[in-house]
């Protein structure tokens, strides 16, 4: 084992570094395809009519006035040129030039001026990627064809549109769970500087998860999310600026509403899934929005899109806690901390024991995690069940709902 | 305190020599209860089971913007929170008492003497340790035999683990903590005419109390007797054996089967 990146560090003299967010004004067009880059798709307007793509979104079609419907495309384009912005009255662009930009021909169609990795060059072939600038808008990123798997993290444009978490401090909501147990390990191994890993009550030894919440560069911390004093004192304790914070904290239970509904069950449910979220973010939110890349993942069950017959409170709750996820966003984007959702169906773990496969291991929302956040996607489905949830409630959600609860 | 054991000595009321000595440092004062905050740790049951709600507290308004000149908190848990009182309709053997619930308990009961039985070095050599018969008859035979009418305390120094892990004491095969077999309760209930069990860990019954062959003695034998349980004490290591009074009186609540309370004992200050 490497030794732990160490933390990051500045002068505690100088004045904080102020924080500006890329210029925010969108067309109505421009947030739809924005919602779909939130989903990690790279989709065109394309025409009905004519069939040709366009690009950047319109209302109709430039050669037809045709209908635009939104596609996915092929991400391969070709860099035709390349330009670096030295000089901006923009105070985001100021804080982080030089900024460099190009044409690139997109196989999909349209040529494109887009954000350019640092390792491109004319002539060379690169990936297109949709992503959610600094606050929350679709900007196309060009970035060198990979074949080993891993891109250049380290450009400095490129952390712009993700969250690194090399030298971070992580704070995991419920690492008593297997789930919450599999995140911690994930981060610490995605180099972490410190992963504060939250012990929910009832205090008692920690069986398997004890090798895991004693490496090195994991801290232990009572944290009880339905509990308002604990989550303040818990935030209040950890050493430092904090950087990412993972809700993986829920109460899973099955039951109705009027046939076995138990109402205390439920209750919990909401004050772990809803209430829970509230306290985290309110305690967490302000510390966040300091910190040059602050991000905030909630793990949400897709039962939140459709309600469920057989987990209607856990479905009601997870339904809440999106809700109030929505919000949270909204109020973040303003301080360019991104808030970043991972859905998840059944998971392989002792609470869907009674739900048939496919199921979803912990280890794999673990990893979905780190990808969402290595990525910068702010919304990820993990799991067959969550992408088909996703698929079809986007399709049509009143029939979704119908077909879930038969 | 003297005055509801014995006759009082002097002509003037008992109610006046009672307050009396308590101004003048006769009488002491001791708190029996735990503070209640939301990490004070609540029983923990089976899975199957449902769960205590531990205390929680959400602030209304703190001479801010929602209260400018006033403090005040939204407060929840569960009856069986904290330092509680148990009323006989908490168990099914006590569901056809009388006024067995707490805003029916005739308010005598909140006022009875104690006899403090220290169990504090055999808990500490067996966390599991069980008070019997047997070990309740050789405590008479050395302290004398245990009055009818009285609180008998189970001091455990159980309290002086709160703020660990070995206070619930969790393990992988459920809780462990001292306390009664159903022979021993049966004693105390119906030869001692004891008014209630009063104990420092979370429950009235030990933690592997279960797993006995009669299951949950101290519960079932005296709720169906309509006796009275108090748990989550602290200090009882002040109280003397025989003397000391303890005041008990649970919230008012419609039907409970219990209620959070704080406990308080009477002693005089010559038994120290």
């Amino acid at each position: 084992m490497n030794a732990r990146p160490p933390k990051e560090t500045r002068d505690p003299v100088l004045r904080k570094k102020a924080r500006h967010l890329p210029p925010g004004l969108r067309s109505r067009s421009m947030h739809a395809m924005s919602a779909r880059a939130a989903q990690g798709r790279f989709a065109l307007q394309v025409c009905a009519d004519c069939g040709t793509a366009t690009y950047p979104p319109r209302e109709a079609c430039p050669q037809c006035w045709g209908t635009l419907d939104w596609q996915d495309q092929p991400n391969g384009a070709q860099v035709l040129c390349e330009t670096t912005v030295r000089v901006s009255t923009d105070l985001y662009f100021r804080d982080h030039l030089p900024w460099k930009m190009g044409k690139v021909a997109l196989d999909a169609g349209p040529v494109a001026l887009v954000h350019l990795h640092r390792s491109l060059r004319p002539d060379d072939r690169a990936v297109i990627r949709c992503m959610l600038d600094r606050g929350g808008n679709a900007a196309l990123f060009a970035l060198p064809l990979h074949t080993s798997g891993d891109i250049d993290m380290t450009d400095p444009q490129l952390r712009e549109f993700v969250v690194p978490i090399k030298g971070k401090t992580v704070l995991v909501s419920d690492a008593r769970s297997a789930i919450g147990l599999a995140v911690v390990k994930a981060m610490h191994d995605a180099g972490a500087a410190l992963v504060v890993a939250g012990m929910a009550p009832p205090d008692r030894p920690l069986g398997d998860g004890a090798q895991i919440l004693s490496l090195d560069g994991v801290q232990q911390m009572p944290l009880d999310i339905s509990d308002q004093t604990s989550v303040s004192e818990a935030l209040s304790k950890v050493g430092g600026p904090l950087d990412i914070v993972i809700n993986t904290a829920r109460h899973v239970r099955s039951g109705g509403v009027s046939a076995h509904g138990n109402l205390v069950e439920q209750r919990r449910a909401f004050d772990i899934s809803a209430m829970g979220l509230s306290r985290l973010a309110q305690a967490a939110g302000p510390m966040l929005a300091g910190r040059s890349h602050g991000a905030f993942v909630d793990l949400i069950s897709s039962d939140a899109l459709s309600g469920s017959a057989s987990h209607a409170g856990f479905a009601a709750a997870e339904a809440a806690r999106l809700a109030l996820l929505q919000s949270f966003r909204h109020e973040m984007r303003g301080a360019g901390v991104r808030v970043m959702s991972v859905f998840t169906g059944p998971v392989e773990d002792e609470h869907f024991q009674s739900v048939p496969p496919p199921k979803v291991a912990p280890r794999r929302i673990a990893g979905a995690i780190v990808d969402a956040l290595t990525q910068g996607r702010e919304q990820t489905c993990v799991g067959d069940i969550a992408q088909d949830a996703m698929d079809r409630w986007l399709e049509d959600p009143a029939l979704y709902a119908r077909e879930k609860n038969l | 305190m003297t005055a509801t054991i014995e006759k009082p000595k002097a002509d003037r009321g008992a109610l006046a020599e009672m307050v009396a000595q308590l101004a003048s440092g006769d009488i002491r004062v001791v708190d029996l209860t735990n503070i209640l905050s939301s990490d004070f740790p609540v029983i923990v049951l089976p899975s199957e089971f449902g769960q205590c709600e531990p205390f929680r507290m959400e602030t209304v308004s703190r001479y801010d913007g929602n209260g400018p000149a006033w403090y005040w908190n939204n407060i929840s848990m569960n009856e069986h929170t904290g330092t509680h009182f148990d009323a006989p309709a908490h168990w099914i053997t006590g569901r056809d008492i009388a006024n067995g619930t707490v805003d029916a308990i005739p308010p005598e009961d909140f006022i009875h003497p104690a006899i403090v039985i220290d169990i504090s070095d055999e808990a500490a050599a067996d966390e599991d340790f069980i008070v019997t018969r047997a070990f309740l008859e050789d405590w008479e035979a050395k302290n004398g035999r245990i009055e009818p009418r009285h609180w008998i305390a189970l001091r455990s120094n159980w309290s002086r683990r709160v703020g660990t892990l070995s206070y619930l004491n969790l393990k992988d095969d459920g809780a462990h903590s001292p306390g009664p077999d159903a022979d021993a309760m049966r004693f105390l209930v119906n030869e001692r005419d004891c008014v209630g069990l009063a104990v420092e860990t979370v429950g009235t019954d030990a933690g592997q109390a279960s797993l006995f062959d009669e299951p949950l003695p101290a519960h079932s034998i005296l709720h169906g007797a309509g006796r009275y349980g108090l748990q989550c004490l602290t200090n009882l290591d002040q109280l003397p054996i025989r003397g000391s009074v303890i005041v008990a009186s649970p919230l008012k609540i419609k039907g409970g089967s219990g209620s959070p309370l704080r406990v308080i004992a009477l002693v005089p200050a010559a038994a120290d």
